[in-house]
């Protein structure tokens, strides 16, 4: 998880304009001061992907990166991340190819409901980028701020595992 | 079509492991849920709700809120065109509270406005008058109270009329000599706290006015047509004017089966002429649904010398909280699974649920044979201990099995194989002790970094449990299907089955392909419009009665193919309907028919734990399971539903607990309800038993809900191994392993 910098939150408690790039487009949007990101990309953005099961920064539904990084997104206020660059589950794929930790979730069983899928995804997306091999236990202690009530997690972990390149 | 004609498909059959049908979707993002829709004009719909557990309602004024900024309704129990009252089994809820409120967190009015900020902050502005009154928290006392619904919804409807006031339901079931003696006799009392499906998704949907005066209402449920018919007299419409359709569901577990923002949307979408969305955030979401009733549980067993059962004295009341839900079939199901997977002779069981002003409590995956079995199991190591017979060897000796009867008089006609379950999860190889000293990351208390190992000790644990599948009681229970076959060879199925992650998607399209001999078959949206009833996707129900609803109009579509030629379009539904049960008899619970349950399905569990006895702390490490799921239609789905329903008993076990001071709910958040998370648990190893059941379609059974049954007291079993203690209530809290 990216711990913000101050520097990030000193922002004028007035709407503001920002300038967000989300999933490789920029966009310049008038902000209220006190809009979540996850709202900012769910209802000014539609990218809906991005889902809210808590508010209270418990649950990781509305993961998403900052800067490459994942990041709780209803945790953040819209305006701290203006100038920097966000990924949504929206943004993930290529070409309409999916990422390789898309494809093993779907593969692996990795979901039931699926709500949880999105930040789950997106959080393991962070952790492969900075431990590209990592253990079950590395797994399993990357991903322990993000809830899911259907899988009980075995696939889950499959799925990171499988997405890392190991034999599941 | 026999069989030899049948084109050999890839995949997608029943019984091969097809990845998720609506899994794509799901991974990048694109699928819809409930709180993800949206329609020109929509207005945000807000709910106004009573802070007090139990108050008498006085005026309530809207006019401070009615011109506020975006405002564009007001509305109270007045605004209400129809019926006032909703509910699954009784009409004993409001829809907006009239007179009083019963429980923290009931409705009492709405508001409609452009922006859902607006809408909040006009709720504030109303002004209810409350005159608070005492709240009946205690279900011990319930039937001494003063009645908190004074016109008696629950009587007169075929159950045993008891005469005490708060009673939602009660059932005494008596079989052989209750007062029969043994050699060797335990007994015990245990309570269960308030579990909560805390499903990910909170409650959302979109009502939208159809212009006609009818309303179509796009929601997260588990069972449409009873939607519809709770919906419809309350807007004083009739059934066809109202179509629910099913929008994304982001887990269900029980919790979605009672309405939610179904009749409240609607009524704000009519009222205004425009598509109102109302989304509940987490806080709401705990007040907003039912929870698994909380339960406190008198057992007296006693036992042969040679450790045979001779007679079971169970006595079970749950806390129904203010209003009955599905509350009377969950006093049932606890009393008919009191005794567990095991034969005897005489039982004397007597199982109350009462309403009190605590949350109201309905289904929950398990449905009353959780609470039930966490008490027959520690019972049995109880008695176990007391004859010195190995645990496991007892249960053997005590199996029910096929041809075995229940306290309710029930052959089991169908599988049921307790004694394999037992001897498979028994043969299972535990893990040997890890090593100490060790990475404090794999010892109780993990980052924490609270010991060193010093006091951990281990334990393990082993449970067996059962569960009825489908609805019971004499309930018509069925399930439609629809099936087109198109002329390009391709077909379409129209079935209102909610998927709610169970994944019946999948059973609905493998059926078809299995019996249609096509991989070219589409679902249709499950929705009301199209199709009669499925049914609810609950009591692990959805499995089976989908498998023979799609099996019996795909066949009944290809003979009418066979007669009118395979150049037409053929379109035929089908109603399919499981072995009739019969209700039980009021005064000695006692079945009337041949059956009062469809079927049952079994499982055991073997679970190793540490805990650390100074620090009350705990840490899973491992578990295994053989689990009866019949004929696997998609096996890996079947071991996705035995790992997450495990993961939920784990939960009950060590962590979940709704939290009431006066009735009022002061945990509402997943900060302060905690559920299992990656570290707290294990990997499953789960052998599937596949006996075919032999009324169902293809052999199948429900998985849904065994694991969830038999995970909590194989949990607790292992804490009571590691620590010596009793440990007779979940969760498990540190202070009960301390015992400071
Ligand atoms: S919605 Fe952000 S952590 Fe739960
Ligand atoms: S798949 Fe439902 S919450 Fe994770």
């Amino acid at each position: 998880m990216l711990a913000l910098s101050f520097s990030l939150c000193r922002k004028e408690l007035a709407v503001g304009q920002v300038s967000i790039t989300v999933n490789g487009a920029e966009h310049i949007l008038e902000l209220e001061p006190r809009e979540l990101l996850v709202y900012v990309l769910r209802e000014r953005l539609g990218l809906t992907g991005t889902n809210v099961g808590c508010d209270t920064s418990s649950c990781g539904a509305c993961t998403v990166l900052l800067d490459g990084e994942s990041v709780k997104s209803c945790t953040l206020l819209g305006v701290q991340v203006d100038g920097h660059e966000i990924t949504t589950i929206e943004g993930l794929a290529t070409n309409g190819t999916m990422h390789p930790v898309q494809e093993a979730f779907h593969e692996q069983h990795g979901l039931q409901c699926g709500y949880c899928t999105p930040g789950f995804i997106m959080a393991a997306v962070s952790l492969l980028d900075e431990t590209p091999n990592p253990s079950e236990e590395e797994i399993r202690h990357a991903l322990e701020g993000n809830l899911c009530r259907c899988t009980g997690y075995q696939n889950i972990v499959r799925a990171v595992q499988a997405a890392a390149g190991v034999e599941v | 079509m026999s069989e030899a004609t049948v084109p050999k498909l890839e995949l997608g059959r029943v019984g091969e492991s097809l990845p998720r049908v609506d899994g794509i979707p799901k991974v990048t993002g694109e699928f819809a849920y409930s709180s993800d829709l949206q329609a020109a004009g929509m207005l945000w719909g807000h709910t106004v709700r009573s802070p007090h557990a139990h108050a008498r309602v006085g005026t309530i004024d809207i006019s401070a809120a009615v011109g506020m900024p975006g405002v564009h309704a007001v509305l109270t129990h007045e605004d209400i065109p129809g019926e006032k009252r909703y509910g699954l089994e009784f009409q004993d809820q409001p829809v907006l509270a009239y007179e009083r409120v019963r429980y923290f967190g009931e409705p009492v009015a709405l508001v409609a406005a452009e922006h859902p900020e607006q809408a909040r902050r006009a709720a504030e502005r109303i002004r209810v008058e409350y005159e608070p009154l005492e709240p009946l928290v205690d279900p011990e006392r319930a039937t001494e109270a003063e009645p908190l619904h004074p016109d008696r919804p629950t009587m007169g409807h075929g159950y045993r009329d008891d005469p005490r006031p708060n009673i939602v339901r009660s059932l005494v079931i008596r079989q052989g000599d209750p007062a029969a003696e043994g050699d060797v006799a335990v007994s015990g009392v245990y309570e269960i706290g308030i579990q909560d499906q805390a499903f990910l998704g909170p409650e959302s949907g979109l009502a939208v006015p159809d212009g006609e005066g009818g309303v179509d209402v796009y929601v997260a449920t588990q069972w449409l047509h009873v939607d519809r018919d709770q919906v419809a007299p309350c807007l004083n419409l009739k059934p066809e004017q109202v179509r629910i359709h099913l929008a994304g569901v982001g887990g269900a577990f029980g919790g979605r089966e009672d309405l939610s923002m179904q009749i409240h949307g609607a009524l704000l979408a009519l009222h205004t002429n425009r598509p109102v969305k109302i989304v509940y955030n987490r806080e709401e979401s705990f007040v907003g649904h039912i929870h698994r009733h909380p339960a406190k549980i008198w057992a007296e067993h006693r036992a042969s010398r040679d450790g045979r059962l001779v007679n079971v004295r169970v006595r079970i009341l749950l806390d129904g909280g203010a209003y009955a839900s599905s509350s009377t079939a969950v006093t049932s199901n606890a009393a008919s699974f009191a005794v567990g997977p095991y034969a005897v002779d005489n039982a004397l069981i007597e199982s109350t649920c009462v309403y009190t002003n605590n949350p109201p409590c309905g289904a929950m995956r398990g449905f009353g044979a959780v609470q039930v079995c966490f008490a027959h199991e520690a019972q049995m190591d109880k008695l176990a201990e007391a004859l010195d017979i190995d645990p496991i060897e007892l249960r053997l000796l005590n199996a029910l099995g096929p041809g075995g009867s229940l306290p309710t008089g029930q052959t089991i006609t169908g599988t049921l194989p307790v004694a394999d379950v037992i001897r498979r999860a028994a043969a299972l190889d535990v893990p040997e002790a890890e090593e100490l000293p060790r990475d404090p990351m794999r010892l109780p208390g993990g980052s924490g970094n609270t010991t060193r190992g010093e006091g951990v000790r281990r334990g393990v644990g082993f449970a067996v449990g059962f569960k009825n599948i489908g609805y019971s009681e004499g309930f018509d229970d069925y399930t439609a299907a629809r099936v087109q076959l198109h002329a390009d060879g391709s077909a379409t199925v129209h079935c209102a089955a909610a998927e709610v992650g169970q994944g019946v998607a999948n059973v609905i399209l493998q059926v078809a392909r299995t019996e249609l001999g096509v991989r070219d078959v589409a679902l249709a949206p499950h929705t009301t419009a199209t199709v009669d009833s499925a049914g609810s996707a609950s009591a692990s129900r959805m499995t089976w009665m989908v498998s023979g609803a799609v099996r019996d109009a795909c066949r009944a579509a290809l003979e009418e193919w066979d007669k009118k030629g395979r150049s037409l379009e053929v379109d035929v539904e089908r109603i399919y309907r499981h072995p009739r049960t019969t209700p039980l008899d009021p005064e000695t619970g006692q079945v009337t028919g041949e059956r009062a349950h469809v079927a049952y399905a079994c499982a055991a569990m073997r679970v190793v734990a540490e805990v650390d006895v100074e620090l009350g702390l705990t840490r899973v490490v491992w578990i295994g399971t053989a689990q009866d799921v019949g004929h696997a239609v998609n096996p890996q789905a079947v071991q996705g539903q035995i790992e997450g329903g495990t993961a939920q008993g784990l939960g009950l076990a060590l962590m979940e607990e709704i939290q009431t001071r006066d009735g009022l709910i002061t945990n509402a958040s997943f900060t302060d309800y905690l559920i299992p998370t990656t570290l707290d648990m294990p990997p499953v190893v789960s052998e599937l038993i596949e006996e075919a059941e032999p009324d169902a379609p293809y052999g199948v059974k429900g998985v849904g809900e065994p694991p969830t049954v038999v995970s909590t007291p194989a949990v607790v079993a292992a804490l009571r191994a590691a620590t010596g203690r009793e440990l007779s209530r979940v969760p498990v809290r540190p202070d009960d392993i301390v015992g400071l």
